[in-house]
This record gives C-alpha cells, structure tokens and sequence, in this order.
C-alpha cells in the first residue's frame, strides 16, 4: 500500500516567547515492511534544526528557536510503501538485547490490578509467549474503552486501567506494563494509522511491540485488537511514550499555548 | 582477615610505629589545653569559611559543622605506593568497565559480569548507549573508600563513580593543620595536595569534547545552594578559576552549550557536572527536573560538550556491580588485582540470601543502591529490633540488599572529650581520569568519633583528619 501523510503541527503562545526547542520524533526508518519513498519537514524560516539519533536508533530533529517568537508550525509530508508482514517487525538493527524491554519505568510501573491482568492472562493462555501477548491484548482492550479526552500525557498505565477509558497511548501502556510484568519484553512504538475514510485525524497512533521468541518483535495494535497491517507506518519506538513521543520540547516565556494538529493519512488508492 | 584491631600509631603499651614517633613525641609535650584550644580554632576556621554538610531526619537545622580532628594521619611512602598503584589499576579497570558497558558489551557476552545486572540495573543509563566519550574517560574523579586492617591489608569498601565530593576537606583540612601546628608540620617531610585542583582543571581540559572549538571552556554545574556540598561546588570553581553555574545559566542552541554571561552567550566545551544523572536533561531524564538543561544530551551526543562524570558511570560503583571489580581488573588489564575487595553476599543470589539471614547479626547489611551510611545494619552494633527489621528486608527483596562481614577497621589517635583515644577511620583517596591517570597523594580520612563505632559517614556522625603521606 502506497500511504501519504501530511501533518502540521502549530504551537501558539498567548504572547512571545524568546527561546524554543523541540526534540521530534517523526521520521520513519525502512523495514521489510515500509519503504519510506519520500520524508521532508518544513519549518519557521526562523528555526534551525539539527540532525541526531537517540540510543533506540531512532532519527532526532532537533527544532531551536533563539529570538522572539509567538507561534511555531512544523509540517511533514512522507510517501511510505507498505507491506502486510503479519505484523512482524523485520530488517532494523536492534541496539538492545530483547531483556532490555523488561524494565519498568514509572509511567508503565505494574500495580495490583496489572499484576492481576497479567496473571489472568498467563492462566487462560495455552503457554505460548504469542498467545499470551494476544490474550493480553484482548484483556487490555476489554478494559479500557476507546474515549479521547479523559487521558493525557503523563497518564500512567496503572491510572489508565483504573479509569477505564483512554486512548491507544493507555493501552500500549497498559499492555506493555502487564507483558513485563508476565515476562514478556514489550515496548511502545509511534506511528501513523491509515483508515478508510476521507476525514482528519485527530492524532498519530501509538501500538506496542512485544519480542515473541522464535518470530522476533511483533507488534501489538491494542487500541484496534489487531498486529500491525500494511495500514500502519512505524516511526519510533522506546521502553514508554516518553521516548517515543513525536514531541518533547521546552520553552521560555510565552504563557499559554496552544497546540492544533492537522493530520492527513490517503492511500495511494484514493490519492488524486 | 586481622581479628585484633590494628592501630596505625600503636596501642598504649605497644611500641609506637616508625611514622607515627614524632607525632608521639609531640603529643606527650603539648598539654592538652592547647589542643582543646586549637580545636576551637578549627571550628572557627570551618564555620567562617561555610563548610558544612546536611543531616537529614534528626530534626532541627541540617546543616552541620563536621567536626575536625585536630591529630592528623600519617601514611609512610610506601605504604601509600601500594594503595596509589592499587588505585590506578582499580580505576583503569572501572572505567573499561562502563567503556564496555556502553559499547560492545564484551564482558556481559563472556559471562563474568551476568548480563541482566547490568542491563536492568537502576544505574545502568541505557541512553548512553553507543554515545562516544572523549578518551574513552567516563570516570574522571572517583573516589575509592578504603578500609584498613591490618600493617599491610587494605580492602576497598565501595568505589564512587559518579560525583564523589569530599575532596574539598582534604584540602582544606591540610591547610588547617599547617596554620595550627605549623611547628609539628615542619618536622615531617608531607607530600602536598593543594596542587589537586590545577590537576583536575588539566584533568577537565584533557577530555575536550570532539568539536571544541579551541581553548575549552569548563564550567562547574552544581544543583543550587540547597545542595549538601554547594560549599564544595564553589569552592573547586573557585580554585580552578571556572564558572560556577546552574541549570538555568545554561541552554542549548543548535546541539550547542551556551552560558548565559553579562558580555552575551558564552559557549561552554566541559562541564563538571555535580547533578545527579536523573536530573541533568528533563527531555531525556526525569521530566519534571527543573536542575539541569533540555537538550544537554543532544549536545553530548554530537560531541559538542562533555560531561565529567560521563552520565551512567554509576553503573560501576552499583553495590551488586562492586563484587566483580577484581574480575574486570583480570578481563580489561590481565593483571591481578593489587586492592583487594571486601567478601560480599549477593543476596540476589539464594543461597546467599539464607546464609545472610542466618548471620545477620554477624554482618554488615547494605542497601545496593543507598549511599551516605543510610539503609545500612552493623550486626555486631545494631539493637534486636533492627537486626528484626533487616532480617524481614532481606527476605522480602532480597536483590535489594548485600552483606559483608564486619571488619576489624584499623583505628588512629583522635582528640575527643576523654582525650587522646583511638577511633576507627577509613580512606577516600581520589583519582583523578583524563589523557593520564594521577592520584595526589592523601584523601580524606574519615573517622568515627563514637567509641568503638565503625560508621564513619559524616551523616552519622563521623569527623575528619588530615591525611599525610610521607615523602621517601
């Protein structure tokens, strides 16, 4: 599948501000499942940005801003070519030991009720690590309604599954503290979702890898009950959402801000 | 190891030992109101120039005065020969540890030090994976607590990869003692110390980031004056003639470091950086830290700044890592460890665990993680409740904690209210890492001003002394 994606970001200050910077997270590596035929980001003439790389392997762009500035929008237009690998992640060079992914941080750190989660699944799974990962995806999903609006960032997995509503963030998470928590290494990706309809999205996706002996990284879409299709285009990855995240960044001065994303995802189908 | 106490003067009644006579000799011709005298001097001294510490959890004010024991300590040159050269290797095998660790791994891949330790360790900073040091320095000042035992027996007690302070007393401890017993000190051949801080600045300049652009620009980083040791962070910048700054003095700009100065941006090539990793880069650490720079790792990993100590050199000084220091000297260097290492129990290990809860009240119970004499047992010293208390600690997450034997630390003569009596002490050389590797001759001698106490942190009520290193 041929997917476009067209996405601009605007941060807006109630008044100026005399220092920015961004980190990003947006450009999307090949794999044997995506082929990246086209990639740029645009940004205010006023901006420089660097180029880098973080531990995971994952392209920085780095956004400085260093004069007086009240607004800051950045657009990406990517082609990718997709392919269906059944939701196996293949041909990326892996710069950790598949144990690595065991680790707790505190926005994915287990309680009671992920424990239970956890345990639950491992006593209904037939003792495959891929049928655990899958019944942990069901569970997951089974509890924690689809709702944008009642999470945000830092929302924990813990309060996402206390809650009970969240969006695809709390269910990577959630599902990835309850693969820890049941010795299964798993990890937070970021991406882009293609769906069929002709209407704006209202963000990026977000979907969990969990490392399947014998299959490798296999990705876990909870929020969709699916692996990864060639509808999905992966872009970065790390132990949470923090570093994965497609922005992280900081400022001084400006008071109040608003974000506005506008994004596109076409399929080359439907492409004009 | 020595079951009887050795005293590095000699006992009252024994014979008094070579380095020690002339100190002996004056002691015996100086009455003791001129000691309690020049002991009230000190205090003057260290209360006007600031030097204080933070005891957390006594109530009342934090900041203390730690006291100053006016008898210094003496070490022969050959004595101290083989601690320093102990030193160097120990410190050269630390850092082809972490240099490992971060790159290739080959250590972990030969089994000698179990992967998961490393990889899933608190200390490990996995974003520093695959990031290029200059020099392949990542501790550029340890500090190594020693212990003594006996004539020729000394054994590490934990090495301190990440930003050991303490080097501030050193110094000013020697200057003290010169201006209170400038008679005493000329009877004795002392190797200097006050040349440290030209060191560690030709230390600093030595591991220039890749892209310095020319003379480097080091600074000191330091979290603020609420800081335990911000007498510390002023006074090495002071002495080095660098800038004492804090997070907000800094910012990045293109993957560049620049100091907010009265003449504009000044860019920045080396920062001795006293805040802890977690709180260095709140885009990459810990997001709510308000102490340190959004972007620093940005600007490290282009090689534009450097970090001393590189971020995750704790990964070597881990309590649990600690066990595999005489390992990494064999592994890295081929040679045989000249310091010798405590025995530890991993309690990680189960049937370390069982031997440890049936010995508790024998041994010397430590948090893997805890630093500064907090979360630790002395078996032999502590009361049944917390002896309990420890008991059911190890139990519950036994990965937590390691145990070592009580060790006969050596004693040395100290002033308390008694008079003149022999308190155990212990040793914090520091070494320091850049294009070469020097140690200066002395370091901070700890001493426990309690009878019979063994805990010399300064949390715990621990002093100071002088350490002299005797020339040849």
């Amino acid at each position: 599948m041929r997917i476009q994606i067209n996405q601009q970001t605007s941060y807006r200050y109630a008044g100026p501000a005399n220092y920015s910077m961004q980190v990003l997270r947006m450009r999307p590596r090949d794999n044997a499942g995506q082929k990246i035929l086209f990639w740029s980001l645009s940004v205010p003439h006023f901006a420089n940005v660097t180029q880098g790389e973080d531990a995971f392997g994952n392209p920085l762009d780095t956004l400085y801003v260093s004069r007086l500035h009240s607004e800051i929008s950045l657009t990406i237009s990517a082609e990718v070519e997709t392919t269906d690998t059944g939701g196996i992640l293949r041909g990326v060079e892996e710069a950790f030991a598949p144990v690595f992914f065991l680790r707790e941080t505190p926005l994915t750190a287990p309680d009671e009720a992920i424990k239970t989660l956890a345990a639950s699944a491992i006593t209904a799974s037939d003792g495959s690590p891929l049928d655990l990962a899958h019944r942990l995806m069901d569970r997951v999903r089974d509890a924690i309604d689809y709702r944008i609006g009642e999470t945000h960032a830092e929302t924990t997995a813990a309060e996402a599954l206390a809650h009970g509503f969240g969006v695809c963030q709390d269910h990577a998470h959630v599902f990835i503290s309850a693969a820890r928590r049941a010795g299964l290494p798993a990890r937070y990706v970021s991406g882009y979702l293609w769906e069929p309809r002709d209407t704006e999205y209202e963000a990026s996706h977000a979907w969990a890898e969990a490392y399947i002996e014998g299959l490798g990284w296999v990705g876990f879409d909870v929020a969709n009950r699916i692996c990864p299709t060639d509808a999905h285009v992966r872009v970065a990855c790390g132990l949470d959402y923090l570093e994965a995240a497609p922005a992280r960044g900081l400022r001084r001065g400006g008071g109040e801000e608003t974000l506005e994303v506008r994004l596109r995802v076409d399929a080359g189908a439907i492409q004009q | 190891m020595a079951e009887a106490i050795f005293d590095e003067m000699g006992l009252p009644g024994g014979e008094v030992r070579r380095a020690y006579r002339t100190l002996q000799a004056w002691l015996d011709e100086t009455p003791h109101e001129i000691l309690t005298l020049r002991r009230e001097e000190a205090e003057t001294f260290f209360r006007r120039i600031g030097i204080t510490f933070a005891v957390y959890g006594e109530g009342g004010d934090p900041e203390r005065i730690i006291p100053f024991d006016i008898i210094p300590r003496i070490l022969e040159a050959a004595e101290w020969r083989q601690i320093s050269d102990g030193l160097i290797q120990r410190v050269k095998a630390l850092n082809a540890f972490i240099a490992d660790v971060y790159g290739p791994q080959d250590i972990l891949r030969a089994g000698i030090v179990p992967r998961d330790q490393v990889i899933l360790n608190e200390t490990y900073r996995y974003q520093m994976q695959g990031v290029a040091v200059p020099q392949n320095v990542y501790t550029h000042i340890a500090g190594i607590d020693m212990v003594r035992v006996g004539p020729d027996e000394f054994y590490v007690l934990e090495d301190n990869c990440r930003t050991p302070s303490g080097v501030s007393y050193m110094l000013e401890n020697r200057e003290i003692t010169m201006r209170l017993f400038p008679e005493l000190f000329s009877r004795y051949n002392v190797a200097p110390v006050d040349h440290y801080c030209d060191e560690l600045m030709r230390t600093l300049t030595s591991v220039a980031p890749r892209n310095c652009p020319g003379e480097p620009t080091v600074v000191v980083l330091t979290p603020g004056i609420y800081n335990s040791a911000y007498y510390e962070h002023s006074f090495l910048a002071d002495q080095m003639g660098a800038e004492l700054v804090e997070g907000p003095d800094l910012y990045v700009m293109d993957d560049v470091v620049y100091m907010r100065t009265t003449q504009g941006p000044k860019r920045v090539d080396v920062i001795y950086r006293r805040v802890d990793d977690d709180f260095l880069d709140p885009l990459t650490f810990r997001p709510d830290s308000a102490l340190g720079v959004a972007g620093l790792m940005n600007a490290y990993r282009a090689g534009n700044v450097n970090l001393t100590n590189a971020v995750g050199a704790g990964i070597a000084d881990d309590k649990a890592i600690y066990t595999y220091v005489p390992e990494m000297v064999k592994f890295y260097l081929g040679e045989t460890p000249i310091l010798k290492n405590v025995p530890t129990w991993r309690c990680a290990d189960p049937e370390d665990a069982a031997y440890v809860i049936e010995h508790i009240a024998e041994l010397v119970v430590k948090e893997v993680h805890g630093s500064g004499g907090y979360g630790m047992l002395v078996g032999p010293k502590a009361a049944r409740e917390e002896i309990a208390l420890f008991r059911e600690l190890v139990k519950t997450s036994p990965e937590k904690y390691i145990a070592q034997p009580t060790l006969a630390l050596s004693t040395c003569p100290t002033f308390v209210d008694e008079g003149i009596a022999p308190r155990h002490v212990d040793l914090r050389p520091f070494i320091l890492s850049g294009r070469e590797i020097r140690v200066v001759p002395g370091g901070l001698t700890r001493v426990a001003m309690r009878e019979g106490s063994l805990v010399v942190n300064s949390s715990q009520g621990g002093g100071t002394k002088d350490t002299w290193v005797l020339k040849d």
